[in-house]
């Protein structure tokens, strides 16, 4: 392997051009040679006239074929109305002009890129070629040369003896990076109480999203589900223009047999087997209300938590490590479903702050 | 007179009546023959698991209180009776025909009061319903379980929300009314039967909805897209990959 031994002559330098050394790089040198010590084997088609034959006509055959379906996509393009529509056995219905103009333009361009691999692999010369690797290193000349470069250019500044020059200098470079430090603070505020706060609070009426209706105990029947808010939620949605208190305000009440519920929270903070649960995962915040009403069991879409709404919604499956927080709920001297407090712990995902 | 008049509009009322129930009425369970068959039906194909009053069993749950709406939808999906015990009943052919399913819930719905099944009547109303309410309502209430485009979900312990392609109006009410297997129930007063209808009109429109793009991949959103061309059309390059750099002979 002596013939691989790396040629310090022939190294790679952008200035070579420009030098007049005679030392500069032999070209040929630079140029793949034919690898030794390989056996190379010869394709059927370098041998046989007519497989190279066969093989060009292959080649052919696929270029023509996507010019065919280059013309077709245009016929379609403008042949086809974009309101046709076709059923598929798989597919289903789907649109007609879709269909064929992505089967036209996608068959035009991949029968070009086999036809181009087709013939590189069976026509095009396939002789293992061995090319030298570049050496990245410059000459230790260049190096030195480079170095005292930058030491005249040091003296020739008068860095060295311009003291107040170079501390100014000094100064002004390891002052510039403050402003980005001090930018961070954009970052902030810090959050105050708007993540432990919600809307509720004492004798806010229930009311079921979408119609914004109060709730009588008796229009939760056993079984039922209900997405709900508290009343003033479209006017403080007004005010602020954000979603936030909707986001945080958002609860779902179920109502289960008296006995079926295991805890709760706190004592009585059903109605009657009325639960008011947050409906937003304790994990990542993802709203959820898969209630299955048999096992009380209500699962995150996201992650797969699982809680168990007859057991204080306590997380006993998946990421969410935290219970879900229960509002407690009285009825009003009318009989509406009301808040009797606001929520007892922050709802939602964890955040540092949360003690 | 005013005994003629009355003839007429009872007579009248009887007709229309009998002209709207042609496939589901709301006032079953007043019919002894219908009440009878059904006692008839239930003892062959429900009595095993039910028991033979309905008072349930290790086989299957009580059905006093059930009320017909939740028979029908039971039986007309096919989900009952079950083709074998498993964490979730699944929607197939019906065993019987519509109106043996209203002669067993004529039956079953003596067992205890419970929701009737809805006149067709006032299911057809849906078309006239607002399909953007009904989307909000569906959002908030049905999307969860039953998937965005009503495609279903996964639920816990190999249950799971069905897709809602092949549900009727009928039983889509049914199914909101009655609250079959883990699906809760929305009473009228938090969901009123004009919301429901409004839901029905939302699933109806999501039915009719193409796939422009080709394959629905079952429409279960970027999971299962990021899925396929994970492995279709990543094992496609890799298929290429390997054709390249193959040797040739």
């Amino acid at each position: 392997m002596s013939e691989n031994k790396l040629d310090l002559n022939n190294i790679f330098d952008p200035d070579e051009n420009n030098q007049s050394s005679s030392e500069l790089a032999k070209p040929e040198s630079k140029a793949p040679t034919v690898a030794k010590g390989i056996n190379h084997y010869p394709r059927r088609t370098d041998i046989d006239p007519k497989a190279a034959k066969r093989a060009e006509r292959q080649v052919a055959t696929m270029f023509g074929l996507s010019a065919l379906f280059t013309i077709l996509f245009i016929v379609a393009y403008v042949a086809i109305p974009s309101s046709a529509r076709i059923s598929l056995p798989v597919f289903g219905v789907t649109s007609t002009s879709n269909l064929i103009l992505g089967l036209t333009f996608g068959l035009a361009i991949l029968l070009i890129g086999i036809g181009a691999i087709h013939w590189a692999k069976k026509l095009m010369s396939d002789v293992e070629l061995v090319q030298e690797r570049k050496v990245m290193q410059p000459k230790l000349e260049e190096q030195q040369a480079a170095l005292d470069l930058a030491r005249v250019g040091g003296q020739e500044s008068g860095i060295g003896e311009r003291k107040l020059i170079r501390r100014t200098l000094l100064g002004a470079l390891s002052l510039f990076p403050l402003p980005f430090v001090v930018m961070l603070r954009d970052l902030g505020p810090a959050p105050k109480g708007e993540l432990k706060e919600t809307a509720w609070t004492r004798g806010l009426a229930v009311v079921t999203d979408v119609a914004y209706e109060k709730i009588r105990p008796e229009d939760i029947p056993v079984g039922n589900l209900v997405s709900a808010h508290p009343e003033n939620i479209m006017e403080i949605q007004e005010e602020e223009h954000t979603l936030n208190a909707r986001g945080k305000s958002a609860i779902i009440l179920v109502r289960m047999r008296p006995e079926e519920i295991k805890s709760q929270q706190g004592e009585g903070w059903d109605y009657q087997g009325i639960l008011a649960f947050s409906k937003i995962c304790t994990h990542a915040g993802c709203p959820i209300a898969l209630y299955e009403q048999r096992t009380h069991h209500l699962l995150c879409p996201c992650h797969q938590s699982i809680f168990d709404l007859s057991d204080s919604a306590k997380a006993i499956f998946g990421p969410a490590r935290r219970r879900l927080p229960q509002l407690p709920i009285e009825v009003d001297s009318e009989g509406y479903l009301v808040a009797r407090a606001g929520f007892q712990e922050p709802i939602g995902p964890s955040f540092w702050e949360r003690s | 007179m005013f005994f003629a008049l009355t003839m007429i509009a009872v007579s009248f009322a009887v007709v229309s009546n009998v002209a709207s129930s042609s496939k589901v009425q709301a006032q079953i369970g007043s019919n002894e023959t219908l009440v009878l068959k059904g006692s008839q039906l239930y003892a062959e194909g429900c009595s095993s698991c039910h028991g033979l009053q309905g008072q349930g069993g290790s086989d299957g749950p009580t059905l006093a209180g059930v009320g017909a709406a939740s028979v029908h939808f039971q039986v007309s999906t096919g989900r009952m009776p079950l083709a074998a015990p498993g964490a979730q009943a699944v929607r197939k052919d019906p065993v019987y025909s519509e109106e043996e399913i209203l002669a067993l819930a004529a039956y079953i719905s003596t067992f205890g009061p419970g929701p009737a099944i809805p006149a067709q009547d006032f299911i057809d109303q849906w078309v006239n319903a607002s399909v953007a309410e009904g989307g909000e309502l569906y959002r908030t209430n049905c999307a969860q379980c039953h998937n965005f485009a009503g495609s279903g979900g996964a639920l816990t312990d190999g249950k799971y929300a069905p897709g809602l392609m092949a549900a009727t109006p009928v039983q889509i009410y049914e199914a909101m009314i009655s609250g079959p297997q883990a699906m809760p129930k929305f009473s009228d007063a938090t969901l009123t039967p004009e919301d429901k209808l409004a839901v029905i009109r939302y699933i109806e429109e999501l039915k009719k909805q193409e796939n422009p793009g080709g394959l629905s991949l079952g429409r279960l959103g970027p999971v299962v897209e990021g899925l396929f061309i994970w492995t279709v059309g990543l094992g496609l390059l890799i298929g290429f990959a390997w054709w390249i750099g193959a040797r040739v002979r």
